[in-house]
Order: C-alpha cells, then sequence, then structure tokens
C-alpha cells in the first residue's frame, strides 16, 4: 500500500471530506431525498436553545428600546433618576408585553372572527441561517396537528407555506423565498397570475401581458387556486411596474411584515375566508377572474 | 479537541488551547444566535457567526485537519437548520474550506493583530459566498448572480464584527 507522505494527509482528508459532500447533494438532488434523519436530529437538539435564544432576544430589545434608549432624558436628580430608571424598566417589560398582547390579540380577534376555519397560532423561534433560502421557525408541529404544505398567514396578509414538519416544530418556506409562490390576482382588474419571491424583501408578479392596466398601489389577493391558500387574503400591493418582453415586470410589497414575523397563524384547511372588502357589492367587479396565462414550463 | 498538536515545520508559529468545551459551546451559541438574533433585530441577518467561528478556530488551532472537520461539522448543522431547501452539503462544502484555509494560513502567519483578522475575515467572507454560489450553479444547477454590493457591505461588516468577536473568543484560550 502506498503510503501518504504526512504533509498530504490534511489535503488528503479534504478531497476525502469534499468528495463524499458532493455525493452526498448528488443523492439529494437524484432521489429528491432532503436528508430528513439528520435535519429532525439537529432540528430537534438546536430548537430548545433557539427558543431560549429568542425568548432573550426579544427581552433585550424590549429593555434597549425602553429602557436604555431612554436613558438620556432622565439626567435632573440621581436619586429621581435611579426611581426613574426602575420604573422605567419595569415599564420596558410592560411595555413589551402589551405590545406582545397587542399582536396576540390581533391574532385572537382575527382567529375568533373566522372561528370556522382550522388554524393554530404559533410563535417564530427562528430564522434562515444565511442567505440560500428564506424560512422561519415555529415552535409547533406534528403533534400540533401542523403538516406539510399547510398556508401560514398573519392578520395582515399571506406569509408562505409550511415546507417541513417535526414532532414539535415546523419550518416555513416565506414568500420572498426564490422558490416560493402563491396563486394570486390583482384585486380591481382581477387579472391572475402567480406571485412569488426573488431572494429580496419585495415579490414578483410574474405573467400580467403589457398591454394589461396595472395600477401602483392596486391590492394583490389570493386566488385560491394552488390549493393552499383560500382565496381573498392580502397578498401585498404594486410597488412598481415596467415594460418588459412579453409580460409586464411587476414587484409587490409583501402585506405581511416578513422581515419581522415573531407570531403567525397555520391554516390547517382550505376553507375560504370571509374577507372585509374595502368596495360595496354594487362596485364589486365580476367574480369571473381574468386569467394571465403562463408561458409554457420550459424544461432545463 | 483541545490538546495541543504539532505544526509540522512551523513550530515558530503558536498553537493556541482552549478551554474544555469552548469550540463546542462557541459553535452552539453561533448558531443559535444566528438562528434568534434576526427575529428581533432583522438587519442582524447579514452577520454569518457560523462562518466566523470556523474562521476563528481554524486560525487559531492551525491544523487543516481539524480545521475542515470543524468546517464540516459547522456547515452541515447550518444546512440541516436551514430547511429542505438548502440541500445538506452547500454550506458544508464552503465551510470545510475555509476551515482548511484557514488553519493553513494560521499555520504559516501571524493572524493575531485585528488588521490582519479584519482582512482575512474579509476574504474568507468573499471565498464562503464564492464557494456557494459555484456549488449552487455547478452542482445544484441554480441560477445564482456572482457579485453584488451587498456582498462587499456584507464582507466589510462581517470583518469588522469579526476583529471584537476574536478579541472575545480570546479569553477561552487556555494560555
Amino acid at each position: 500500500m502506498v503510503a501518504i507522505p504526512s504533509r498530504h494527509k490534511s489535503l488528503v482528508l479534504l478531497a476525502g471530506v469534499i468528495v463524499l459532500q458532493v455525493l452526498m447533494l448528488a443523492v439529494q438532488i437524484k432521489r429528491d431525498s432532503e436528508g430528513r434523519l439528520i435535519r429532525v436530529w439537529t432540528v430537534g437538539a438546536v430548537s430548545p436553545f433557539e427558543r431560549a435564544g429568542s425568548s432573550g432576544f426579544g427581552w433585550v430589545r424590549n429593555t434597549w428600546r425602553h429602557y436604555f434608549a431612554l436613558q438620556n432624558t432622565t439626567r435632573e436628580n440621581e436619586e429621581i433618576r435611579r426611581e426613574n430608571d426602575a420604573l422605567k424598566l419595569q415599564l420596558s417589560q410592560l411595555q413589551g408585553k402589551a405590545a406582545e398582547a397587542d399582536r396576540l390579540a390581533a391574532l385572537l380577534s382575527f382567529r375568533q372572527s373566522h372561528a370556522e376555519v382550522p388554524m393554530i397560532a404559533a410563535r417564530v423561534i427562528g430564522v434562515s441561517m444565511g442567505t440560500a433560502s428564506r424560512t422561519i421557525q415555529l415552535d409547533r408541529g406534528e403533534r400540533d396537528g401542523i403538516r406539510k404544505d399547510m398556508g401560514v398567514i398573519t392578520p395582515d396578509g399571506v406569509v408562505g407555506k409550511v415546507v417541513e414538519t417535526y414532532p414539535n416544530e415546523a419550518q416555513v418556506l416565506l414568500l420572498t423565498d426564490k422558490d416560493s409562490g402563491v396563486g394570486a390576482m390583482l384585486a380591481d382588474s382581477r387579472i391572475q397570475s402567480p406571485v412569488g419571491g426573488q431572494g429580496e424583501p419585495l415579490l414578483v408578479m410574474k405573467y400580467v401581458p403589457n398591454d394589461d392596466t396595472v395600477n401602483l398601489g392596486e391590492r394583490v389577493i389570493t386566488n385560491g387556486m394552488d390549493r393552499i391558500f383560500p382565496r381573498d387574503l392580502p397578498v401585498g400591493t404594486v410597488a412598481e411596474i415596467k415594460s418588459g418582453n412579453p409580460f409586464k415586470q411587476i414587484r409587490i410589497k409583501p402585506a405581511a411584515n416578513l422581515e419581522r414575523l415573531e407570531e403567525v397563524l397555520v391554516l390547517q384547511s382550505m376553507r375560504p375566508l370571509e374577507t372585509k372588502t374595502e368596495e360595496s357589492p354594487a362596485d364589486a367587479k365580476p367574480s369571473t377572474p381574468r386569467v394571465a396565462t403562463p408561458p409554457p414550463a420550459v424544461r432545463r | 479537541m483541545n490538546d495541543a498538536f504539532d505544526i509540522r515545520g512551523e513550530s515558530h508559529i503558536e498553537v493556541h488551547k482552549f478551554r474544555a468545551g469552548a469550540i463546542i459551546i462557541a459553535t452552539l451559541l453561533a448558531l443559535v444566535i444566528q438562528s434568534s438574533f434576526p427575529i428581533h433585530f432583522a438587519k442582524a441577518a447579514v452577520l454569518d457567526l457560523p462562518l466566523l467561528v470556523t474562521i476563528y478556530f481554524g486560525l487559531s488551532r492551525r491544523n487543516p485537519s481539524t480545521g475542515l472537520l470543524l468546517g464540516m461539522f459547522i456547515g452541515l448543522l447550518q444546512d440541516s437548520l436551514s430547511g429542505p431547501r438548502v440541500p445538506l452539503g452547500l454550506y458544508g462544502i464552503a465551510k470545510t474550506i475555509i476551515g482548511y484555509l484557514a488553519s493553513s494560513i494560521g499555520a504559516r502567519l501571524d493572524t493575531e493583530h485585528p488588521a490582519a483578522r479584519f482582512a482575512l475575515t474579509f476574504a474568507f467572507f468573499i471565498t464562503h459566498q464564492g464557494l456557494i454560489v459555484i456549488t449552487r450553479r455547478i452542482l445544484l444547477a441554480q441560477p445564482e448572480p456572482w457579485f453584488n454590493m451587498h456582498l462587499i457591505v456584507a464582507a466589510l461588516v462581517n470583518a469588522l464584527v469579526a476583529v471584537f468577536l476574536f478579541l472575545l473568543l480570546d479569553r477561552l484560550r487556555k494560555n
């Protein structure tokens, strides 16, 4: 057997480890396998720390915002300041709790106004690491009834869909991810077209022909055709329109604040939600929407 | 993982030992902070703490074999925690190579000066992103831009954070 010079051993190890990982990538692509077992173990091991980390950072943020940021305003008297600081600290904690209560109340109110639609409230305990994907991790999983491909929303609008579930956690692909998409339509003109992510804060509406009229600020809502989200949920508003070839380039500002999610609702059914619309029934546009046909799929 | 080892032909370079469990705890903390911090401070998503930990321990331990294995371990954990859209091996390959490069360079240069740490972290961050783009384009056939201004800004921010983070991590050294 040929002996490897000791100075080359690490190079051989490097080559071996990389080849192993390339093979692992190839297996995942070929078999469409996602290495589920490794992920279940890792998520199971790390998520308790993530929960603790998420709560800890939330406390630090509230303290920072409401205590340290206000500290300069109380310099008049040492005695009063100390007392004041103590009160502020107490206040900051109460404000943090009040803000959380407001958010939860909004979720609860939304939940109660759609009592007929089964949905679960969940807390965000983690976000994707790095820029390769845009996902969030929820503190609810299979044991709470969450399944793959369930829609995730906030009272403001669509957030994304569940892409992986674990016993006590679930991972949600945000609308802003490059692989994400939702069946949508323009609320006024009823033109239908999927809306997807680009890995950036704004979404893109893909297949609206140049000769169709679209207005800035127009609302975009779900059309219910993706079998994940019910009709008429807010997706966002038109933020930018450019002519393209052959379709318009329309960028959408998401209705939900996807950069700062703390609590969400997971839809457990496709039952339509009764959403409040601003237009009166008389002004309502015909319910049969116009469909912007996507181009034929191109195989890579 | 905390024993000193011999750097062949580079005995004038000091090899640093760390307190028991320091590497594991620092790695776990980096992963947890990376996952939880951006929920409350969205701009913090620009940081890549697992990469900074890989670079730091690579530069300090100065053994290419342990450097690349630590990089692989951290990278695969990051892949596992990034959801099913990120295949296992994407960050794994990139961080394996960075771990190897950092420990190889650490064995040849003195990397204790903050300016050297800033420059090296900047270069390693760009290289890391380049490796991810190469993996995505060539192995996964996913279109990915080679370069944008955000990359430079992110590299500068990470390099700056690294200077202070590395000073903090220096306190975990035994000697």
